[in-house]
């Protein structure tokens, strides 16, 4: 269970410039939870993944995974047990490597990167199993390098590689965003089936409504740091895109645009 | 003969500094200029060490040590003190001067030509046949520069070289990862520096001195080598020169030590149509933009064709 407690964060704190973005947030989340996020920009959305991840620091309040306190845990010990997919599928990936060393290098999260060799060949089918799994031909690409793969290519690459090791929290910051409609499509099915199969608790940020009703057991909208819908269970379960889009009209319109 | 034996020699003592650039500037992509430093630290330890009696091969490790010791210090500038990664390299280079100084015994310059070296001792003279000996030098360098090159090469393979690939690479995933990119750096700017600091140590034995003023210009030397041999026969995206000879591709690292004689030869050749000595670095500077820019020019072309 994710939980964060009166997470308060400025930006720019103390100039002109100061903008409040979180202002005593709480969310909870449960374990195998699949969270969808919504919100117009600067809403807030990708600070909180940034928040529970640690890529910024936040000014006071506490986040905990479990018992244990993460507040003060650098970014790089947290992902440990939490797998991340970016919105740039450029981010997941190593260009210069082949698509086999970046396999190799995801099988290796949390396992001591000492002097052994970087590819274990006996795992090799086990990664052309995954690969085929993605139904892209990859399988038979292990040498080529990533940095030629189309953008769909490596986001689904980017999917694979950090969640091939036992993780407990996803984290998909709008991981569709910069896909055509129909690769979105398909790492959107990629995603869900992912997520079902190793019971993942997830927090996805999307800007497609209907992903957002489509996919997950829980949907917030996030307004100016702050949750402004937020439904799990049955009443997640009949919300519509409709009711989503007017709640957006109804916020532009109060905010006078 | 005697030209190109003089070439070979420079060019495979320059390749083990040059191995280090291509783990910084390649691999990590950090323009570490603390090279300049550590190449000279090298042969001031290695001249006081030879003063001191200390067995000429176990200089090289000390060398090596020295310079990764001194590497990890311009990582951590750059790491923890988050001070900019030209900038580390640069105080790093400053400092050094002075330790270096002390290293040589407060000297400018110490002459070992009368001591024992990994070129001249009795065990070589004693077991190298006659006929060698105009080579035994050469073959000597040759010996070093390929365990140097085949350790770096098993090294990139394993799974801590993967992590550094990946550092240069894409700082995000190795975090994803859930490693400190930071550290990852700091290593790889240790192996660099070892390297730079035991190519200095090979030089003060070779040349049978130290002088304060050798790493002037050693970045140049490495950056050059490491774009020439990248450039003519490894490179990263396109058609490399072997390849358009029918023959296979090579590692990087068997390009960068190619590259560093082909640089010296270019040097050798300015100097042997008419340019003095005292004009080696304005040679060496110049040589170098050519090459940039050559370089550059032809990524540029790649871009227009796609």
């Amino acid at each position: 269970m994710l939980k964060l407690n009166n997470i308060n964060k400025y930006y720019n704190a103390g100039t002109v410039n100061e903008m409040c973005l979180f202002q005593d947030f709480n969310l909870s989340v449960e374990e195998g939870q699949f969270v969808s996020v919504v919100g117009s920009n600067g809403s807030g959305k990708t600070s909180m993944l940034n928040i529970i991840c640690g890529s910024i620091p936040v000014d006071s309040g506490t986040i905990y995974i479990g018992k244990e306190n993460i507040t003060r845990m650098p970014e790089f010990r947290r992902q440990r047990r939490i797998g991340r997919v970016y919105q740039n599928p450029a981010m997941g990936t190593c260009p210069h490597m082949t698509i086999l060393e970046n396999m190799a290098l995801a099988d290796n999260k949390n396992k001591p990167f000492n002097l052994r060799r970087g590819t274990n060949k006996k795992r090799i089918d086990f990664y052309r199993e995954l690969l085929s799994s993605l139904g892209l031909g990859l399988e038979d690409k292990l040498q080529v390098k990533v940095g030629v793969l189309s953008g769909g290519q490596r986001q689904a690459m980017a999917l694979l590689m950090s969640t091939m090791t036992p993780i407990e929290f996803l984290i998909l910051d709008e991981h569709t965003a910069a896909l055509d409609p129909k690769t979105a499509e398909v790492i959107m099915e990629l995603t869900g089936q992912i997520v079902k199969e190793k019971r993942l608790t997830t927090i996805m940020v999307t800007h497609n409504l209907r992903y957002a009703v489509e996919y997950g057991d829980r949907l917030l909208m996030m307004h100016q740091g702050h949750a402004v819908i937020d439904k799990a269970g049955s009443e997640k379960a009949s919300v519509r895109i409709e009711d989503l889009l007017e709640r957006f009209n109804a916020i532009s319109i109060e905010c006078g645009n | 003969m005697i030209l190109i034996l003089g070439v070979l020699e420079e060019g495979l003592i320059y390749a083990v500094m040059a191995l280090g650039v291509y783990i910084t500037y390649k691999i990590l992509d950090f323009p570490d200029l603390s090279v300049d430093s550590t190449f000279p630290m090298g042969a001031a330890i290695t001249a006081s060490a030879l003063l001191a009696g200390i067995n000429p091969i176990l200089t090289l490790f000390l060398s090596f040590a020295a310079g990764a010791a001194a590497g990890c210090v311009t990582g951590l500038i750059h790491v923890k003190l988050k001070v900019r990664d030209l900038l580390s390299g640069i105080i790093v280079m400053t400092g050094l001067y002075s330790l270096n100084l002390r290293f040589a015994g407060g000297r400018a310059n110490v002459s070992v030509l009368t001591k024992d070296t990994i070129f001249e001792n009795p065990f070589l003279s004693d077991h190298m046949p006659q006929a060698l000996n105009p080579y035994t030098m050469v073959l000597i360098l040759f010996l070093i520069i390929l365990v140097c090159k085949v350790l770096l090469d098993l090294y990139l393979g394993t799974r801590s070289g993967y992590l550094l690939r990946a550092a240069g690479d894409n700082e995000a995933l190795v975090t994803s990862l859930a490693r400190d990119k930071g550290m990852v750096k700091i290593l790889g700017l240790a192996i660099a520096n070892g390297f730079s600091s035991l190519a200095g140590s090979i030089y003060c034995q070779h040349k049978g001195f130290f002088e304060i003023s050798v790493g002037t210009g050693t970045i140049v030397i490495g950056l050059a080598s490491v774009i020439i041999g990248i450039q003519l026969l490894a490179p990263e995206n396109g058609v490399s020169l072997l390849s358009r000879l029918g023959l296979p591709q090579v590692r990087p690292t068997t390009a960068v030590i190619a590259g560093s004689i082909v640089y010296k030869a270019c040097i050798s050749m300015a100097i042997s149509m008419g340019m003095e000595a005292n004009d080696l670095k304005l040679i060496t500077s110049i040589l170098f933009l050519i090459i940039l820019v050559a370089s550059t020019e032809r990524r540029k072309k790649v871009k227009v064709h796609a």
